[in-house]
């Protein structure tokens, strides 16, 4: 487990430094580049400008710039926000729960349905319920997030008027029953896709674990085919799919920044979204590191719950 | 398309069989039928209507689809929508095919060169790769369009920036099998050079796996400029796509839905379609089902 443990480590820090070079080159891509927000203060001039960048040791060469801003990462110093002054981190951590929020509740919403749907279809391959959870998988994948969003709206806000079209709660009313009434259509929307996805990989495992000798094993034994699918099946069926919610975080997030848009969500997505409207490109550089970082460490985490549930993959 | 098949396989038997699994898979021909039938239409469809895409017509803001002289209704300066939804469908259909060329480009040469020469090259390149999807896709898109000026051909190469690495993670991993074959030896022993068996021994046998992927990029591509067309960062008006048509569509939802309603059901029909000819194309090229 050790030897696993320190050989997953060093692959992510790997990764991390990868990340963080990606990172930086965007940040010089950015116009203006480090010194974007001076550029929007009509009061500097061009030497004001140059005298910056040697205080701000950008006349140095670009790999000890590098070593300079990932070092200030490192320490947890990642600038201040343009619009008020806010430490980036602080501004992210205040965002951070309404995205956590809605991330998770569309995961179990999208695991749920979609193991549902994938194990239905496994168990009775090639019926007509297989058939349409297959077209509708591949249909559902390809509908715009924002655009069901929208039709979540008129259907549900407008017409019929059951569920809020917007916001995270009601102004004054704190209520949990008033959170959970604004969560449900953001929620529904983000897991679609995802629903799809989990019940196709459900789908495949659950064959998977069907072919298995322990299966075989199992109904020469004459235990009954619901106990065995409960038991030995689904179980083994979902060991994978641990990693697979691991891989699932970057497109999770993306259909979070869309979702959130449309539902003006007070998340991390919209605040990305309003940072890059105002040109707040120390908040925008955060976001963009710190989903990342999010992405490596939930891979980590997932790989190393497969670890500890599944001996095969530790002692390998 | 057909001449990259013929590559692909080693026999006019084969291709044969492969065309004829295409033509028994239903929904990809549906798939082929409906993309046929958008491209033709956006192609013919605006010289055909009598309103220009860019025609304000104040007097007729907000009519509904099927009433009066607008089959799918005006938008909110009173241009026509079915007009709009043509030329948007150039822009979202030209954007969504060139940015599967580039990423499959940049995908098959960054795969075939991690593949074949393995070791540190290899695995620096796929760790980039690595490093590359570790970042929410819209998120890198957006700070992306954010940097760079959004016309059109920048929106195709930024979306072709974001999406080539499905296609190395595949391609890589064909090559890496192929490279142990016995076609490659001979043609080692016979003095080729890397670049020649990389690219025209190896890379032919691979060509399965990169239509299908490639298939199912153009899908993506479509998604990924809807994405950030509607959030304003894409395509920029007057130029319409079907992204930027919904920019502003929420706002009139309760007044006029079918401003909303009209291009999300293109983009879902151009990609639906797409992603069923991948599915087609991959039960024909018998292309090993890793993915979804």
């Amino acid at each position: 487990m050790r030897g696993f443990l320190l050989n997953r480590l060093l692959q992510s820090l790997v990764l991390l430094v990868i990340v963080s070079i990606i990172g930086f080159g965007i940040l010089n891509l950015l116009p203006g580049g480090p010194l974007a927000q001076f550029g929007l203060d009509p009061g500097m001039t061009q030497q004001d400008i140059e005298r910056l960048k040697g205080l701000l040791g950008l006349d140095r060469p670009i790999w000890i710039q590098y070593l300079d801003w990932a070092w200030r990462l490192v320490r947890g110093d990642w600038g201040h926000s343009f619009r008020d002054g806010a430490p980036v981190l602080d501004v992210i951590g205040s965002h951070l729960f309404a995205t956590l929020l809605l991330m998770g509740s569309s995961t179990v919403i999208a695991i749920s349905i979609g193991a549902w749907i994938g194990i239905r279809g496994a168990t009775r391959r090639y019926s007509l319920f297989d058939y349409l959870a297959t077209v509708g998988a591949m249909v559902a994948l390809s509908v715009p997030t924002f655009w069901f969003g929208l039709v979540g709206i008129y259907v549900f806000s407008l017409k019929l008027g059951w569920l809020p079209a917007g916001n995270m709660s009601e102004i004054g009313d704190a209520s949990i029953l008033g959170y959970l009434h604004h969560l449900i259509l953001p929620s529904i929307v983000l897991s679609l896709v995802h629903v799809a996805i989990w019940s196709r990989y459900m789908r495949t495992a659950t064959l998977d674990a069907i072919s298995q000798d322990f299966v075989k094993t199992a109904r020469a034994k004459g235990l009954s085919e619901r106990r065995i699918l409960m038991k030995h099946v689904v179980g083994n069926a979902l060991l994978p799919m641990i990693t697979l919610a691991g891989m699932q975080l970057p497109s999770v997030l993306t259909g979070a920044l869309v979702t959130e848009t449309v539902f003006t969500w007070p998340g991390m997505g919209r605040l990305f979204l309003d940072s890059l409207g105002y040109s707040d490109y120390p908040v925008v550089m955060g976001l963009l590191m710190f989903s990342a970082i999010l992405v490596l460490l939930g891979n980590l985490i997932a790989d190393i719950v497969v670890a500890i549930v599944d001996p095969r993959i530790r002692l390998a | 398309m057909t001449a990259l098949t013929a590559n692909a396989a080693p026999s006019r038997w084969s291709n044969n069989r492969a065309a004829r699994r295409f033509m028994r898979h239903r929904l990809a021909l549906l798939g082929l039928a409906m993309i046929i039938f958008l491209s033709l239409a956006c192609v013919l469809g605006p010289h055909l209507l009598p309103y220009d895409s860019l025609y304000i017509d104040l007097r007729a803001r907000f009519a509904p689809p099927l009433t009066g002289y607008h089959f799918l209704g005006t938008d909110p300066l009173g241009r026509d929508v079915a007009a709009r939804l043509l030329m948007a469908g150039r822009i979202s259909l030209l954007v969504g095919f060139f940015a599967m060329v580039l990423s499959t480009l940049i995908g098959t040469l960054v795969g075939v060169i991690a593949g074949y020469r393995g070791g540190w090259v290899g695995a620096t390149l796929m760790r980039t790769v690595d490093g590359f999807l570790s970042f929410p896709s819209i998120f890198l898109l957006l700070a992306l369009a954010a940097a760079l000026k959004p016309s059109p051909v920048m929106i195709t190469v930024i979306i072709a920036l974001t999406s080539w690495m499905e296609v190395a993670r595949i391609v890589e991993a064909e090559v890496r099998s192929l490279r142990e074959r016995e076609f490659v030896l001979a043609g080692r022993m016979l003095g080729l050079s890397g670049t020649h068996i990389m690219f025209r021994e190896i890379l032919p046998n691979a060509m399965g796996p990169i239509i299908v992927a490639s298939t199912l990029t153009v899908a993506r591509a479509i998604l990924m400029e809807a994405y950030i067309s509607f959030l304003g960062y894409g395509i920029q008006p007057p130029l319409p796509s079907w992204g930027n048509m919904l920019n502003g569509a929420q706002q009139y939802l309760g007044s006029a839905p079918w401003l909303a309603i009209i291009p999300g059901a293109a983009i879902t029909i151009a990609v639906t379609s797409f992603n069923f000819i991948g599915d087609g194309l991959r039960d024909a090229l018998d292309v090993r089902d890793d993915h979804i």
